[in-house]
C-alpha cells in the first residue's frame, strides 16, 4: 500500500519517540562487550602491548587484520549509496542512509585500531605532518602516511555526505518534537527551512560528494592494500592487491550492511520501508562480489603457484594445507561455496536468506584478512627468521569489543537520526518524478518509492 | 520575520501561486526577492525550483580541489626540500608516492569547498526566524511573501487564494 507524506513522517520518527524492549537489551548487548574491550585495553596500556601475541616477525595479526577489516566494512555505505545515487536507482532511497552511517562507524573504529596497536596511543599525533622539535616531517614515501591521509579525507567525506542530507530530517524532527529535544534538532538542523534554493544546493551539493566519493573510497582501501604491496614479504607485493583489496572490502560492505538492514527492520519497526526487494537487489550485488572475490583469490594463488617461488609457495602450502589450512577452507566456504547458491537461486534469495549469507560472508572477509596478514610474516624470505603466532584473550576481547562498539554507535545512531531518509522518500511519491524517471511502458502500473507496484494508476493528466 | 503565505496541496498550484504573486509585484511594487516557497521535499521540473539552480558550486569544487592539490604539492615538496635526507641517489621528492598525497588532498580540497558552497549558497546556519507550518510534513507548499507591506495585505491574500488557496495565515507576528 502506498503511503502518504504524512504516513512517511509518522513511521520514521516514531523510533526516534518511542523505544523498545528490543532495543535496550541489544544496547546493553553491544555496551557489555564495548566495556569487555575497554578493560582489555586498559590492561594492554598498564602491562604494555607485549600482552598481545606479536612477537618477530610477525609484527602485525589481530589488529590490522581488524583494521582492514573495518575499513573494508566501510565500503559499504558511501560508495554503493554514492554509486546508486548517481544512477538514480529508485530503490536505494531506504537503503542509503543505513549504508552511510556504517561507512562513518567503521571508518572511526578502523581509524582507533592502529592507535591501540601503537601501543602508545598518546603519541599518535605523530603522524599528524607538522614540523617537531627536529624539524622532521612524516616520512611521505610511507603507505602509512598515505594511511593517515587517505583515512581522514574518507571519514571527512563520508561524514559530511551522511550529514548533508540528513538536515532535512534534523528540521523534521525538530519540527515534530518540543522543549530541549527541539532545541537541539533546532542546532543540529542548521536552521534548515526548505526553501527551493536549499532545496536547490543540498542536491547540487549531493551530486558532487557523490562524484568526488567514489574515488576517495576507492582511493582507501588501494592504499590500504598498499601497507603490504609496498612490503618484499611473500604473497604480499603483488599487484593485484589494490583491486583486490576493494572488491573484498565492497563485498564484506555489501554484507555488513544487509545483515544492518535486518537488524533495523525488526527493531525499529521498518518493516514497510526496509522490504524484500531491498533484501533481493542487495543479495544481488553480494552475488557478484562473491563470484569477483573468488576471481581475485584463485587468479592471486594461481599466480603464486605458477611462479614456484620457493618464500611464496611456502606461505601457499602453509595456508591451504598445513598449519592455517582449517582457516583457509572455512574462509572459502563462507565467502563462495555458502552464499553463492543462497543468492542465486531466487527462491532463497530472501531476507533471511540474504542475511544467512552476509552472515557467513563478514566471517570470512575477516579470515581473508587475517589469511593475508599472519601467514606471510611468519614465513618471510629466510627462513632463519621464520616464527609462529598465537592470539592472546587481549587481542580476542579486542576484537570482539570493536563488533559491540560498531552495534552500539549504529544503535544509539538510530535513536538520534531517522534511519531512513524521509525527504527522499517523499520524493519518490511526486507523481512528477514517477513520469520522469520510470519506463513509458509501465505508466500504466506506476511504481512506488521501493519499486513496488502500486495500487491504483496515475491521474489522469500525469498518465498523459 | 512576519510572513504571509498559504499552502498549497499540488506543486502546479504553488506555481500557480508563485506566478501571480509575481505577476502583482510589479503592480502592487514590491520586490519579487520576498516571495518565498518552502516545501517538505524538493521538486524538480517546475519554475520556482528550478530557478534557483546554479552550476557555480562544480566550479567552487573544481578550484577547491584545485586549492587542495596545491597545498598538498607543496606540503609534501617543501617539507621534503626543508630536510634533505641522504636518499643514496634517489630522487628527494619522489612524484609516485608524494602524488597519492597531492589526491587525497585534491580530493578533500573539493569536498570542503562543496560543504562551505552548500552552507554559503543555501545560507546555513540561519538561526533568527524560520519559515514554517505543520502541514509542510503533510507534503504541502508553503508560498508567501516576506515582510510584505501592511497596506498590500488583503491584496496579497486574495491573491493567494486566487491560485487555489483554501486559507491565508500568517507567521511572525
Amino acid at each position: 500500500m502506498e503511503k502518504t507524506a504524512e504516513q512517511i513522517e509518522h513511521d520514521l520518527l516514531w523510533p526516534l519517540f518511542h523505544t523498545s524492549g528490543k532495543y535496550w537489551i541489544a544496547v546493553a548487548f553491544a555496551t557489555s562487550l564495548l566495556l569487555a574491550g575497554v578493560a582489555a585495553f586498559g590492561y594492554q596500556l598498564y602491562a604494555g602491548i607485549g600482552v598481545w601475541g606479536l612477537n618477530s616477525p610477525v609484527f602485525w595479526a589481530f589488529d590490522i587484520t581488524n583494521f582492514v577489516f573495518w575499513i573494508g566494512i566501510s565500503h559499504a555505505g558511501t560508495l554503493i549509496s554514492a554509486i546508486l545515487r548517481l544512477t538514480n536507482a529508485t530503490w536505494r532511497r531506504p537503503v542509503t542512509r543505513c549504508a552511510e552511517a556504517i561507512t562513518v562507524f567503521s571508518v572511526l573504529i578502523g581509524a582507533i585500531i592502529p592507535l591501540c596497536h601503537i601501543g602508545r596511543p598518546w603519541l599518535g599525533f605523530w603522524m599528524i605532518p607538522y614540523p617537531n622539535q627536529r624539524h622532521i616531517w612524516p616520512n611521505f614515501r610511507s603507505p602509512l602516511a598515505w594511511d593517515f591521509f587517505a583515512i581522514s579525507t574518507y571519514l571527512t567525506g563520508s561524514t559530511t555526505f551522511l550529514y548533508l542530507p540528513t538536515i532535512p530530517d534534523f528540521a523534521a524532527v525538530r519540527d515534530a518534537s518540543n522543549g530541549l529535544r527541539r532545541k537541539i534538532y533546532g542546532v543540529l538542523a542548521l536552521g534548515w527551512q526548505g526553501t527551493q534554493r536549499q532545496w536547490q544546493r543540498l542536491e547540487i551539493a549531493m551530486h558532487i560528494m557523490a562524484i568526488v566519493i567514489i574515488p576517495v573510497a576507492v582511493s582507501v582501501h588501494t592504499i590500504v592494500s598498499w601497507d603490504f604491496a609496498m612490503t618484499p614479504v611473500p604473497m604480499w607485493h603483488s599487484s593485484i592487491f589494490g583491486p583486490y583489496f576493494v572488491a573484498g572490502a565492497i563485498f564484506s560492505g555489501i554484507a555488513a550492511l544487509i545483515l544492518a538492514m535486518a537488524l533495523l527492520r525488526k527493531l525499529l519497526h521498518l518493516e514497510e520501508y526496509l522490504e524484500p526487494i531491498h533484501f533481493e537487489n542487495l543479495g544481488k550485488l553480494l552475488l557478484t562480489m562473491s563470484l569477483l572475490w573468488f576471481y581475485f583469490t584463485f587468479a592471486e594463488r594461481l599466480t603464486a603457484w605458477y611462479g614456484n617461488s620457493p618464500p611464496e609457495m611456502a606461505v601457499f602450502w602453509e595456508s591451504i594445507r598445513k598449519q592455517f589450512a582449517p582457516l583457509f577452507w572455512i574462509m572459502v566456504f563462507c565467502n563462495f561455496i555458502i552464499p553463492v547458491p543462497i543468492l542465486a537461486i531466487k527462491r532463497l534469495r530472501t531476507i533471511t536468506g540474504t542475511a544467512i549469507a552476509s552472515c557467513t560472508v563478514v566471517v570470512g572477509m575477516w579470515l581473508e584478512r587475517f589469511l593475508i596478514v599472519v601467514p606471510s610474516l611468519e614465513h618471510k624470505f629466510l627462513p632463519y627468521s621464520w616464527g609462529t603466532y598465537k592470539p592472546t584473550w587481549v587481542e580476542v576481547t579486542l576484537m570482539v569489543s570493536s563488533f559491540g562498539f560498531m552495534l552500539l554507535l549504529y544503535l544509539l545512531f538510530s535513536k538520534v537520526v531517522p534511519m531512513i531518509s524521509i525527504w527522499e522518500l517523499k520524493v519518490g511519491l511526486q507523481p512528477h518524478f514517477r513520469v520522469r524517471t520510470e519506463p513509458t511502458a509501465e505508466h500504466k502500473r506506476p511504481r512506488g518509492r521501493q519499486g513496488v507496484a502500486l495500487p491504483g494508476p496515475l491521474p489522469t493528466d500525469v498518465a498523459e | 520575520m512576519k510572513t504571509l503565505y498559504a499552502l498549497y496541496a499540488e506543486p502546479d498550484a504553488a506555481q500557480r501561486a508563485v506566478d501571480t504573486l509575481r505577476a502583482a509585484s510589479s503592480e502592487l511594487k514590491f520586490d519579487p526577492k520576498q516571495i518565498v516557497v518552502v516545501s517538505g521535499e524538493p521538486h524538480e521540473g517546475y519554475e520556482f525550483a528550478d530557478e534557483h539552480a546554479t552550476g557555480s558550486p562544480y566550479r567552487w569544487a573544481v578550484l577547491g580541489a584545485a586549492v587542495g592539490g596545491t597545498c598538498g604539492f607543496l606540503l609534501t615538496t617543501l617539507s621534503q626540500k626543508s630536510y634533505p635526507i641522504l636518499t643514496g641517489g634517489m630522487s628527494l621528492t619522489p612524484a609516485w608516492t608524494n602524488g597519492i598525497i597531492v589526491y587525497e588532498m585534491i580530493m578533500l580540497g573539493a569536498i570542503l569547498t562543496t560543504l562551505v558552497v552548500l552552507l554559503v549558497g543555501a545560507r546555513l546556519p540561519n538561526f533568527k526566524g524560520v519559515i514554517t507550518d505543520p502541514e509542510i510534513s503533510t507534503g504541502k507548499i508553503l508560498v508567501g511573501v516576506v515582510d510584505p507591506p501592511e497596506n498590500l495585505q488583503p491584496e496579497l491574500e486574495s491573491r493567494l487564494r486566487q491560485a487555489g488557496a483554501s486559507a491565508v495565515k500568517q507567521s511572525g507576528i
